[in-house]
């Protein structure tokens, strides 16, 4: 598999780890009342999809960046690599 | 009083250097090695204060800036490293980070990393099987990041037939290994 690096081009998927679903990207805050609940559900609650999914890659063998990959579960075919950190800025953090 | 010795990452007291068909690839242990990488928000800063301090500029993507004795790589985003001669250049991190003015992350690498050159017009059939990095289409100052032997290395073009890797030390033995296995195997039946 061929990831498509936004900086670096497209990179062999055995440069890269992976860790899981996108949505890890967005930690809940520790000090709301519901906290617990919220780190459960952040924690170990995850959809399962077959198709689109979100996911984040690790280019450990790069330039260690982080990448949100939307992959196709089924195909496996990839349609859109991003930057973590540029997902997160236009969430408005780490600024 | 101590009378110590200082031996390369292969465990020398010189620079180990074999020559196999066309191609040479020699230990460099004369190379003094430090990061630099910009904090969050001060980028813009950095990569000014960077040309100022060293005259090149903050290297761009998959590439190097070179003047005189002094290469910056690209390492990451906002983030590089700068490889001096050992010799002239033994205080570099901390000489960077007093002319950086303690803005900018600035560590030593000297130690952490062994450098072996790769000289001779068959390196490519060496690099090839050797990592997945595409070298002969690779620009004369081009740098990337892969894997070597299962170990994270940088590959960097310093002219036509010349590259430098560099991987971890404490696996120096291993790369080495690989590296001259792999030029045994192609080029002794050349």
């Amino acid at each position: 598999m061929i990831i498509n690096h936004p900086i670096l081009g497209p990179r062999d998927a055995q440069e890269f780890t992976y860790l899981g679903d996108a949505s890890l990207l967005n930690r809940p805050d520790w000090q709301a009342n519901d906290a617990a609940d919220q780190f459960y559900n952040y924690q170990y609650l995850r959809d399962n999809p077959a198709g689109e999914h979100r996911e984040l890659w690790f280019h450990e063998q790069g330039d260690r960046s982080w990448l949100v990959v939307t992959r196709n579960t089924v195909t496996h075919e990839i349609s859109k690599v991003e930057l973590a950190s540029d997902v997160a800025r236009k969430e408005g953090r780490s600024k | 009083m101590h009378n110590l010795k200082p031996i390369t990452a292969l465990g020398g007291n010189k620079a180990q250097i074999e020559t196999i068909g066309t191609v040479t690839i020699s230990e460099c242990p004369d190379v003094s090695l430090t990061s630099v990488t910009a904090r969050l928000g001060a980028e813009k800063t950095t990569a000014t204060a960077f040309k100022k301090v060293l005259g090149i500029g903050f290297p761009k993507p998959m590439l190097s800036e070179t003047k005189d004795n002094v290469t910056a790589f690209w390492t990451g985003p906002n983030q590089c490293f700068v490889e001096a001669p050992y010799a002239t250049h033994e205080t570099l991190a901390a000489s960077l980070a007093t002319s950086l003015e303690n803005k900018t992350s600035v560590t030593e690498q000297s130690d952490g990393w062994v450098r072996f050159d790769l000289d001779g017009t068959d390196c490519f059939s060496v690099l090839e099987r050797s990592c997945a990095a595409d070298t002969p289409t690779m620009p004369m100052n081009g740098v990337t990041r892969t894997i070597i032997e299962h170990l994270g290395c940088f590959v960097l073009r310093r002219s036509d037939h010349h590259f430098s890797i560099y991987g971890p030390r404490s696996s120096a033995g291993s790369l080495h290994h690989a590296l001259v296995a792999t030029a045994r195997s192609v080029l002794a039946q050349k």
